[in-house]
């Protein structure tokens, strides 16, 4: 609800500047998919329409970026229309079995870390044992296509990766300035445990203590911004007490996703007396972690990165968080770095949480564009401070037999303070 | 002229030309289309079909009319009349997959796009190259040029450059049967009837534009920008008669009051004060030349009694002050529920009283009013403030909207300045214009649409619907009767 306690949905007024800043209207110039659309679709069912298959598919294509929140002159709350119409959704049993299905199967794996390691722990064996190779020419990737869309998404993974675990406690290097705590993160963990451990090499740098709380579940990012509020609260409240039993008073995340939701916990637990308070004050206390470092003075050498690097602005970030400064001082403040924005930076890559598992057209549509800005930046590097992000375009420049090499800027960072060279994954 | 199709069988035949992607019939995707920029009152369409090609459009208005639909052309629906509102039973055709550019030539100083061009686009495509479009409504960030053509849209660098009509070299149509024609063309002038003067502002009844040929002009040297706020709209009135009357003619030159000061504020965060009244101007040109006008406007707005004058250190502070200005008719959502946008002119000089008066009507009403204006032009935009919760409240809103209006033509202004006649403001054509002139404007819709098939029911106080007895006022054309022309 609104300031004005009326639903955020009538707050529209229909002027249309949110259609330029939204990546479906931009590829299909079609009301339906845009936010002034989807509010209207939102309006209706506020009004008591049933969710009809057509609305399920509009409100379903929108990538959740947040670009319109920032466009909209009248201050509408997008991601609370788009989140509760979908949560309408879920509860009124529109979805065809498949797709329900499917949803399914991603809600039961993404959001559990622990899963997502036995599944990545899987992928590294399929594909070290060559069964990747028998299962892509026996055409069973086809019969299966969202296996192979999953396969074509996880990057290459040592064993050692797969089974890395974070240190429950680093201290800091030299006088400490603070404790903090980090959030581990789901997909972070498991496919980026080198920018975890960048994280903690970097904080401990600047003098920071960082604890990372164990037993750490998901926030529950992914469950909310697909709807799934009563399961995102499950996960939110068990992840917020773990965190809050550190004793550490700020949160630090590194993946964009996770920040936005845990940053704007209020909304979730409007309706939850006992919860919301707290929720709002822990809420308060989350930064990301190039925030965070942006905002203290640099205690640690930087040593030369001598190069041309691409910034690529999360949406989670940019928009949701209104983070755009922080990730791009840190990098320009490295001597050597050449740093380059991307063109349409504004847009999404079509990542988008699970976006690119349920919507693989629109995904593809938007991954090709953003893979032709980032080459046409002629950028050998790209930071990429969200994790789905880094794997879009990696996989999308794969397929298009090119490569540049990608890094969250934190380990930009860290190679720059342990004097080691630009590091990152090829696409 | 076949029976009137089922929506279905049409709906069949469209989508076989445009793909069924982009053709809608399901009440959940209609209903996206119900309404334009004017949100109070909404018809919901049969159809919704949006075309991809010249051939597309001209293909889908063959197959409307054999089925007996109006048609209601649409382009990125930001208008604030209701032009783009459907009509009961019609097909909507949403141009917004139309949006190439096709050519640019800066050599001679002109680009032909596609209507779902958006304004700030064409601007954006050859900036680079030191050119710019001109026209700027404030919704230049999304409004699109089709649009921008059927209104004769304005925009607050419009006081100085002219409006779309003083842009707009050339335009291909497709008409009423179906047949497509080129109007002007590159050259600054062609011979004959000015068809092009006939077709800018027609509100989408003449035809569907399909491509247009837009002038571009170079970006001026130096663009010098102050901001000065007053304590009240009197003095800021004042200044801008008195820096006209000087001899000097900004680039643009806005004025918002108190009301909508609060909400560009709140829209932007901005700093500006909480005063009666602000003035922003432009003035734009030889850097030497500018230098000295503003020099003087600046002198002037003091003189009139301004409380402060700030310049904009760099061009992000320009651009933040004019986002005020340009999202102040959006930001006036966040300090009320409902509103209209009002749009009428008044003589520049009249600005002072017609504000007390203005204020004098809200308060009888028992409404607020924030005015964001075109001062140069006389061009008032008051946006009557209102809660549609509150019994009777939209009523008196609207009774408030209108009594602005006619205060307006009495005062020897006009009932729109720049967002047409559209749907609104239909039933106040009569309080401007004569029935001959009425009949004579018909005459001249009637010349390119004859039974009044695009977008019927807009701009004059009583329409006839798409299919009904030929001729405005049901009179036939004096060419029928004769013989000489043949309706078919």
């Amino acid at each position: 609800m609104s300031g004005s306690g009326r639903h955020p949905a009538l707050d529209c007024v229909h002027c249309g500047f949110c259609l330029p800043v939204c990546p479906t209207w931009l590829s299909w110039g079609r009301e339906p998919d845009s936010p002034r659309g989807r509010i209207e679709i939102a309006r209706a069912m506020l009004d008591g329409a049933a969710p009809s298959p057509e609305m399920v598919g509009h409100l379903d294509s929108c990538l959740g970026c947040m670009a319109c929140i920032a466009a909209c002159p009248s201050g509408v709350r997008y991601d609370v229309v788009i989140e509760e119409a979908r949560a309408r959704v879920e509860a009124s049993g529109t979805r065809t079995p498949a797709d329900a299905g499917r949803r399914s199967a991603i809600f039961s794996l993404f959001p559990h870390p622990g899963r997502l390691r036995v599944a990545a722990f899987f992928l590294w064996l399929w594909r070290a044992s060559g069964l990747r190779w028998l299962t892509r020419a026996s055409g069973l990737v086809r019969l299966f296509p969202f296996l192979g869309r999953l396969d074509a998404l996880a990057p290459d993974l040592g064993l050692a990766e797969v089974t890395a675990s974070l240190p429950a406690h680093t201290p800091a290097t030299g006088a400490s300035r603070g404790r903090v705590a980090l959030v581990g993160g789901c997909v972070q963990r498991v496919f980026f445990p080198g920018v975890n451990a960048a994280t903690l090499r970097v904080l401990s740098a600047e003098g920071y203590e960082v604890v990372v709380p164990e037993g750490q579940g998901c926030c529950g990012a992914l469950s909310v911004h697909a709807g799934r509020d009563e399961e995102a609260r499950g996960m939110t409240r068990a992840l917020v007490e773990r965190l809050e039993a550190s004793g550490a008073d700020t949160f630090l995340v590194n993946a964009a996703g996770c920040g936005s939701h845990l940053k704007d916990l209020g909304h979730l637990f409007a309706a939850d007396p006992a919860w919301h308070d707290r929720a709002v004050a822990f809420s308060r206390k989350v930064k990301d972690v190039t925030e965070f470092l942006a905002a203290v003075p640099a205690r640690a050498p930087r040593h030369p990165l001598p190069g041309k690097l691409a910034y690529h602005s999360p949406c989670h970030l940019g928009h949701a968080q209104g983070v755009q400064e922080p990730p791009r001082a840190l990098l320009r403040a490295i001597p050597g770095v050449e740093l380059v924005e991307v063109p349409e930076g504004d847009q999404c890559c079509g990542s988008a949480g699970i976006y690119n598992l349920v919507q693989v057209e629109a995904s593809d549509e938007l991954g090709a564009r953003k893979a032709r800005n980032v080459l046409a930046t002629g950028a050998p590097f790209l930071a990429s401070a969200n994790p789905g992000c880094t794997l879009q375009v990696l996989r999308v420049l794969r397929e298009q037999g090119a490569s540049v090499q990608a890094a969250h800027p934190i380990e930009i960072l860290d190679a720059s303070i342990q004097g080691r060279p630009f590091p990152g994954r090829r696409g | 002229m076949s029976g009137r199709a089922s929506v279905t069988e049409l709906a069949g035949r469209l989508s076989a030309v445009v793909g069924a992607r982009n053709c809608y019939t399901s009440a959940s995707e209609l209903l996206t289309y119900e309404c334009d920029g004017l949100t109070h009152g909404r018809t919901r369409p049969d159809v919704v079909v949006l075309p991809g090609s010249t051939e597309e459009v001209a293909e889908v208005v063959r197959l409307a009319r054999a089925a007996g639909r109006p048609i209601v052309p649409r382009g990125s629906g930001t208008g604030l009349s209701g032009g783009a509102r459907p009509v009961p039973g019609s097909v909507v055709v949403a141009l917004s997959r139309m949006r190439r550019i096709l050519e640019v030539n800066l050599e001679d100083g002109w680009i032909r796009v596609e209507p779902g061009v958006i304004n700030l686009d064409v601007t954006r495509h050859v900036s680079a190259a030191g050119y710019y479009y001109a026209p700027d409504p404030s919704s230049q960030s999304i409004c699109s040029i089709g649009g921008n053509v059927a209104f004769n849209s304005g925009g607050a660098h419009c006081l100085k450059y002219g409006f779309t009509v003083n842009h707009v070299l050339g335009a291909r149509v497709v008409l009423h049967d179906g047949r497509v024609v080129d109007i002007g063309g590159p050259a600054l002038d062609t011979p004959g009837h000015d068809l092009l003067a006939a077709l800018v502002g027609s509100e989408g009844m003449v035809g569907i534009v399909t491509e247009v040929t837009l002038r571009l002009l170079r970006k001026p040297e130096a663009t010098r920008t102050f901001f000065a706020t007053f304590p009240s709209t009197d003095e800021g009135g004042e200044a801008v008669s008195r820096i006209i009357a000087a001899g000097i003619l900004p680039a643009a030159i806005e004025m918002m009051d108190r009301l909508a000061i609060v909400a560009a504020k709140a829209a932007t965060g901005l700093d500006w004060p909480d005063v009666g009244a602000a003035l922003l101007m432009d003035a734009d040109g030889p850097t030497a030349e500018v230098e000295d006008l503003s020099a003087r406007a600046v002198q002037i707005a003091r003189d009139a009694g301004a409380l402060e004058l700030r310049l904009p250190r760099n061009e992000a502070e320009r651009q933040l002050m004019w986002k005020g200005r340009k999202s102040a008719f959006a930001a006036v959502g966040r300090i009320s529920p409902n509103y209209m946008v009002e749009d009428g002119v008044i003589p520049r000089s009249e600005i002072a009283p017609v504000l007390r008066e203005i204020e004098s009507m809200a308060k009888e009403q028992g409404l607020r009013v924030a005015n964001v204006f075109h001062a140069g032009d006389g061009n008032l935009h008051p946006l009557v403030l209102y809660d549609a919760r509150e019994q009777g409240q939209e009523e008196r809103a609207e009774q408030l909207g209108g009594d602005i209006l006619r205060m307006c033509v009495r005062r020897g202004g006009s009932i729109t300045g720049e967002h047409g006649v559209g749907s609104e403001k239909a039933a106040y054509m009569a309080d401007m214009f004569g029935p001959d002139d009425l009949e004579t404007m018909k005459w001249v819709r009637a010349a390119f649409d004859p039974d009044g098939c695009f977008n019927p029911g807009k701009v004059f106080p009583s329409s006839r619907l798409c299919g009904e007895k030929p001729g405005p006022g049901g009179v036939e054309h004096p060419a029928v009767r004769s013989g000489e022309v043949q309706r078919w």
